[in-house]
Formats: C-alpha cells, sequence, structure tokens
C-alpha cells in the first residue's frame, strides 16, 4: 500500500479553510460564521497533524491538542455571547447587529 | 563689623518692605503701610550709617571690603556668586541712595495721599531701593546687572503708575524699551568681560589689567569695545544722546518717582558704572573720548531744548539729561572723582527741585504749566525758599553744592589731562543755559503777577510731610559741596581725597600729572570766584531777570524774531519724530506686513491649521471603514490575514 503523499492533505485542508473564509466572509447568521470559525481551525489541525506525520515528529500534534483546547473555550465563550445577544436583539442577523460604529 | 559681616542686611530690609506692602498691604490702613514703607528705607539706611562707621575702621588693604554669601551660578568655568563689595565709591552711592529714598518716602506721604494703590506705591519705591542698592552693593558685573535691570522695572511699574492713563503706559513703556537697546549693548560688554577675562568679578579683573605681563595684556581694541559695550548700557540708563527720548517722557510718572528715580538714583547708575569700571576706561582713550563726546553733546543739546520748554517737569527732566551729561563729560575727561562728586550734589539738588516742583503742582492742584503760574512766591514761601536754593545750585552760584562739582568738571575739561577745549565750549554754554532755564523757570512760577484763576485755584503750602524733606535737601544743597571747598584755595579736595583709592589703586602707571603752577592762596579763590563758569552762570540768571521781570514781551519779540530755531526747540528738535519715521514706522510696516500678515498668519498659522486639517479630512475618510457591519470588520481581518501571509512569503523567499 502506497502512502498517501503530503501534498493531498495539504490541499484537502486549503479547501476547507478555503470554504471557511468563504462562509465567514459571505454568511449573516452568527451560528454559521462561528461553524466557519471551527472549520477553518480544523483545517488548520488537519494541515499541523500532516506535517507531523511527514516530518515523524510531535510538535505538531501537540499543536493540534492546544487548538482543540482552545477552539473548545472559543466555542463556549462564544456561544455564550451568541445566546446573550439573541435574547437582546432578538435576531441572529449580523446586518443589524450593527451599533457598534462611529 | 556687623554690619559688614552681614551687609545682606542693607538690601533686605527694602526688599521685605515690598513684599509686606505688596502682598498684604491692600487691606492695611495707611499709618500701616508708612510704617512699613518708611520704616525698611528707614532701616536700611541707620543699617548703611552703621555699615559707614564699621568702614571708617578698616585699614587700607581690606578695601575693597567683599562678603561673598553664596555661589549663584557654576557653569564650566564661569562662576557668579552672590557677593556684595563696600569701598569709597560703593560708600557714596550708599548714602545718596539711602537718604534720598529716605526723603522722597516721607515726602510721597504727603504728595500720594489721596491715591489710590497707595500700598502698591509704596512698594514699587521699596522694590526699587532693594534692587538700585544691588546695583550698588554688588561684587560682581552679573550681580550689577540684576540690581541694573530690577530698577529699569520698576522704573516702568512707576512712571506707568496711574495705568488708567494712556500716556502714562505708553511712557512707561517707552522707558523700558529704550533703556533695553542700552541694556542689550550692556549684556553684550558683560559677555565679552567674561571672555576676556574668564571672571566677573570687579576685583579679578582689576587685578588682572594690573599684573597682567606685556605678551598677556589684553588689546586695547578688546578693552575698547568692552568700555564702548558697556558705556552703550549707561547711554540708555543714564538718558544720553541719542537714547534720552524716554526720561522726559517718563515725566508722567508721579513727581517722587521723578525726584527718586529720575533724578537723584537709578539714572546716575550708568555715571556709576563707568566709574565702577574706572579701570577699564582709563586704558581705552578712545572710549574715554567718546564718554565725553556724548556727555559734553548732552549736556549742550538737552540745555538748549529746556530753554523754551513751559511744562515745569519737562524743564527738570531736560535739565537731568544735561547735568547727567556733565558727569559722563568729567568721567570721559579722567576726572572719575569730579563726576562722582557730581552725582552726589546733583541727587541732593535736582532730587530737591523735582521734591518742590511737586510740592507747586501740589499747590496749583495738578496744574503743570508754567504760563499758569505765577506770583506763587507769598503763597508757598518754604516751597520758593527749597527751590531757590536748589536753582542757586544747579546754575552754579559759588558757595552752593552744584558750584564745586560742576567747577571741577569745567575745569577737568579745560585743564585736566585728558582735557579738550572743544568740550569745554560745549560744557560751558550748557552752564550759562542751565542757568537761564532755571532762573526762567523760578521768575515764571514764583515771580510775577499770578495768571491762575485765584478763585477756582486754591493755592496752598504743602504739608509738614512735604516741606521737611524739601528743607533737609535744600540744606543738603548748600552744604553739600563744602567738602571740596578747601580745594579753592589751594587746601585738598577732600571728596577727591576719599575717592581716591578707587581710581587709583587698578589705574595705569601713567606720567606724573606736571605739577600745578603755584598761585597765591588769594588768587586762586579769585580765580575760582571770577572763572568762566560762574560768570557764564550769573549771565544766564541776568538774560532770564531781563527776559522774565524786567521786560517780559522781550522773550515773544525774540521767539517771533528767530522762529525757525525757537519751533526746533520747541519740538525738542524733532528726535521723537525722527525716532518715529526712521525706527518705529518702518518696524511697524515690517511687523505688520512682513512678520503678522506673511509669517505669523501664512507660515505658522498655516502650518498649525495644515496639520489640523490633514487629521480631520484623513479621520473623515478612514472612519468610513468603522461601519458597525461584523461582515466588512470580517472582510478586513480576512484581508489583513492575507496580506500578512503574502509579506511573510515573500520575505521567506528573500531570505533563502
Amino acid at each position: 500500500m502506497s502512502i498517501v503523499p503530503i501534498s493531498y492533505y495539504l490541499v484537502l485542508s486549503a479547501i476547507l479553510f478555503g470554504l471557511g473564509i468563504v462562509a465567514f466572509v459571505v454568511k449573516r447568521n452568527i451560528i454559521t460564521i462561528f461553524m466557519a470559525i471551527e472549520l477553518m481551525l480544523n483545517a488548520v489541525n488537519l494541515a499541523f497533524v500532516a506535517f507531523a506525520r511527514a516530518h515523524n515528529q510531535l510538535d505538531g500534534l501537540v499543536f493540534v491538542f492546544f487548538v482543540i483546547v482552545v477552539a473548545a473555550a472559543e466555542s463556549a465563550v462564544g456561544l455564550a455571547i451568541i445566546i446573550t445577544v439573541y435574547q437582546n436583539r432578538q435576531t441572529l442577523n449580523l446586518e443589524r447587529i450593527n451599533l457598534l460604529k462611529f | 563689623m556687623f554690619i559688614l559681616n552681614h551687609l545682606w542686611i542693607i538690601i533686605a530690609l527694602p526688599l521685605l518692605g515690598a513684599a509686606i506692602n505688596g502682598l498684604l498691604g491692600k487691606n492695611f490702613s495707611k499709618p500701616i503701610v508708612n510704617s512699613v514703607g518708611i520704616g525698611s528705607v528707614a532701616l536700611s539706611f541707620l543699617a548703611v550709617a552703621e555699615a559707614v562707621r564699621e568702614f571708617a575702621q578698616l585699614s587700607a588693604d581690606q578695601i575693597p571690603w567683599i562678603k561673598t554669601y553664596f555661589t549663584w551660578i557654576t557653569a564650566g568655568q564661569f562662576k557668579v556668586d552672590f557677593s556684595l563689595q563696600v569701598d569709597q565709591l560703593t560708600v557714596v552711592m550708599l548714602f545718596v541712595v539711602t537718604f534720598v529714598s529716605l526723603l522722597v518716602h516721607i515726602y510721597s506721604t504727603g504728595y500720594m495721599a489721596h491715591e489710590e494703590g497707595y500700598y502698591r506705591f509704596f512698594s514699587y519705591l521699596n522694590l526699587f531701593v532693594f534692587f538700585m542698592l544691588t546695583l550698588v552693593l554688588a561684587a560682581n558685573v552679573v550681580l550689577m546687572f540684576v540690581g541694573w535691570e530690577g530698577v529699569g522695572l520698576c522704573s516702568y511699574l512707576l512712571v506707568g503708575f496711574w495705568f488708567l492713563k494712556p500716556s502714562a503706559i505708553s511712557a512707561g513703556k517707552k522707558a523700558f524699551i529704550t533703556t533695553r537697546i542700552g541694556d542689550f549693548g550692556f549684556t553684550v560688554g558683560i559677555l565679552l568681560l567674561f571672555w576676556t577675562f574668564k571672571s566677573v568679578d570687579f576685583v579679578t579683573i582689576f587685578k588682572q589689567l594690573v599684573s597682567g605681563s606685556q605678551d598677556a595684556a589684553v588689546p586695547t581694541g578688546v578693552l575698547t569695545t568692552i568700555c564702548l559695550l558697556l558705556f552703550t548700557g549707561a547711554v540708555g540708563k543714564s538718558a544720553q544722546l541719542p537714547l534720552y527720548v524716554w526720561l522726559p517722557d517718563a515725566m508722567e510718572g508721579p513727581t517722587p518717582v521723578s525726584a527718586l528715580i529720575h533724578a537723584a538714583t537709578m539714572v546716575t547708575a550708568g555715571v556709576y558704572m563707568v566709574a565702577r569700571m574706572n579701570p577699564l576706561f582709563s586704558r581705552a582713550p578712545v572710549a574715554m573720548f567718546v564718554v565725553a563726546l556724548i556727555g559734553a553733546l548732552t549736556a549742550f543739546f538737552a540745555a538748549t531744548i529746556g530753554l523754551v520748554q513751559t511744562d515745569i517737569k519737562k524743564v527738570l527732566a531736560y535739565s537731568t539729561v544735561s547735568q547727567l551729561g556733565y558727569m559722563f563729560l568729567g568721567l570721559g575727561v579722567g576726572a572719575y572723582a569730579s563726576g562722582v562728586f557730581h552725582l552726589m550734589t546733583h541727587a541732593f539738588f535736582k532730587g530737591l527741585l523735582f521734591l518742590s516742583a511737586g510740592s507747586v503742582i501740589h499747590a496749583m492742584s495738578g496744574d503743570q504749566e508754567m504760563p499758569h503760574m505765577g506770583g506763587l512766591r507769598n503763597k508757598i514761601p518754604i516751597t520758593f525758599w527749597c527751590m531757590f536754593i536748589a536753582t542757586f545750585a544747579i546754575a552754579g552760584i559759588p558757595g552752593f553744592a552744584g558750584f564745586f562739582s560742576k567747577d571741577e568738571i569745567l575745569e577737568a575739561a579745560l585743564s585736566g589731562p585728558l582735557a579738550n577745549p572743544f568740550l569745554w565750549i560745549l560744557g560751558l554754554l550748557g552752564a550759562g543755559f542751565t542757568s537761564f532755564y532755571m532762573f526762567r523757570l523760578i521768575f515764571l512760577t514764583f515771580f510775577g503777577e499770578p495768571r491762575y484763576d485765584e478763585h477756582k485755584v486754591h493755592v496752598h503750602e504743602s504739608p509738614y510731610n512735604m516741606t521737611v524733606p524739601l528743607i533737609l535737601l535744600a540744606i543738603l544743597s548748600t552744604v553739600g559741596g563744602w567738602v571740596a571747598a578747601p580745594h579753592l584755595i589751594g587746601g585738598p579736595d577732600y571728596f577727591e581725597k576719599f575717592l581716591h583709592p578707587v581710581f587709583a589703586t587698578y589705574a595705569p602707571a601713567a606720567a606724573e600729572a606736571a605739577p600745578e603752577a603755584l598761585e597765591s592762596t588769594g588768587m586762586m579763590l579769585f580765580h575760582a570766584l571770577t572763572g568762566w563758569p560762574v560768570l557764564i552762570a550769573l549771565a544766564g540768571l541776568l538774560v532770564a531777570w531781563w527776559f522774565y521781570i524786567k521786560s517780559p514781551e522781550t522773550p515773544k519779540k525774540l521767539a517771533n524774531s528767530l522762529r525757525a530755531p525757537y519751533t526746533l526747540l520747541l519740538h525738542k528738535y524733532y528726535v521723537d519724530e525722527l525716532y518715529n519715521a526712521a525706527i518705529i514706522q518702518p518696524l511697524l510696516w515690517i511687523s505688520t506686513n512682513v512678520f503678522w500678515h506673511v509669517v505669523d498668519e501664512g507660515v505658522i498659522d498655516g502650518t498649525v491649521n495644515g496639520v489640523a486639517r490633514v487629521a480631520r479630512e484623513s479621520g473623515s475618510e478612514l472612519r468610513e471603514i468603522q461601519s458597525g457591519n461584523a461582515r466588512s470588520y470580517a472582510t478586513w481581518v480576512v484581508i489583513g490575514a492575507v496580506g500578512v501571509t503574502v509579506l511573510m512569503i515573500g520575505l521567506w523567499g528573500m531570505v533563502r
């Protein structure tokens, strides 16, 4: 069985990351944007793991654990913020949450 | 030795008085203001008297007596101590300053009795005494300069004392700015002095002059430059040509101020300074000649202007300018002691003249025009007699103080070591004019028929606190010159002898003066009493008598037949107009059209406003970014991230 070349993983990671960016910029629902951020994080995780495997080093794997921990914390805080926003504004549409300006 | 060890007491007392009256005086009653104001100066006078007593016990090698209290400035080689110095010259000045100040303070309690800001007046006067004493006592030229500027400040404050009167304000500014022109020269002179001698202490500098070996000697050119620069300061402060214009205007101030500052003390600071710097001046013949020339010209021209003035104080002002000219003439021909002697006698009789004029003005309820007076002789007899004595003194009538000093100066100008017949003639003519305008003043004011409305003007003699100072000064105007009297009959001039160490210690080694031709005592007295100065003074008296008593139409006729010179004199040679056209107007034009409209409005305002406009407009463009739309923020974040990535890849590529 031949080894899958690292470039495959990297291309997949880039595609996932690109999708995340597009969704992040285009989508209007905060929860969708939140999911886009998670997608980008996991795309990066994939790249880390691929490099770690390719170079036979543990550094990338350690990084991945850190990212997962931070992402978990981030989702907890983020979801709490989203709930609060919804309670205050009765909407999750980003276009309508626009008071923070000059 | 208490006071000599604590010289600071002399100057601290008036400062204390100024501080108390100036800071707290507003709530004081008049007696308290009086006792603080007069008391501080009186104590200072007593301290000076004690200092003189102690000074008399010093041995010759202890003089000059220098006390250093603390170091004021150190910067590299430049070191200035707060140190005070007493020598014979200082003693004379201390005595004159504190004594005349004391009398003027007492006089002011009467003259200023009904003025607003009574406490302010006394505070300024005390402050003036403080600075004047600092100037006189200073042992180095920088500390002297402090006093020098301080008296200028007080002069400004006191000339503009009635600050609701526009003419008083502009006169104060004129006095301040005109003397500042001279002070610029003085400052540069001080710097050059330090640069040359690496010290600012009088004694250190003078010692270098004497002991300097041949190749270390300072070039005469440098000395001349220093002396001329210092003299520029004296020209401004002592109101000599061409900077005398401020002094007549300074008469806008209260009359006691004119007497104290603009006659007796401050304006003589220039004379004092030149006398103090005599070792420098003695080694710079050109500077000496300039001093004498300026002095003689001023003595002459100011006297001619005085001939036709009608304001009683203006006459005295031009007379002051003229008499200061005599002092410089005396200094310039090498007769330092005579110049200082005239300074002292002038302080007495000119102070007296001004205070008497103040008393006349007081009696006339504020009118200063002599054509409105006349016949005041019997109404205000004390003032009349005092002023009469002062007039005799200033005119140089034998026996009165001015005679001795002026005679000495003219004698030195004619036959002294640096004699110059041309300057002597100028001085002599000036003396004749002096006698004429002073007796003209007396005759117009006190003789003849009253020309004022006797129902409207209630002429009254001044109160005692004004007449007592007059009487004291009248006594001094009479006897003040007698210390030099034995000189007339071949004896020593005690004043000259007293000051001799100041002017001889560091004098350049010169050939011994030729022994004077010996005359019999009687002949010397006869010559002194019938010399040119006396004759011309009597001539002035007679002409004034002829013009203003015998045939009062003559002056008018003369003025009509000599219209052009008369107008020229009446307008003071158009000097003010000339300065206005030649200096003030161009300055105003440049200030308005270049510095105001171009530099200030264009460059400075333009820069400031331009910076503000850039900030404002870039701000109003950039604030569009902050739309409040979170998605646009997200876009910016992405753009930023992509930018950073591209940059990093680019840099990585470059490193590789």
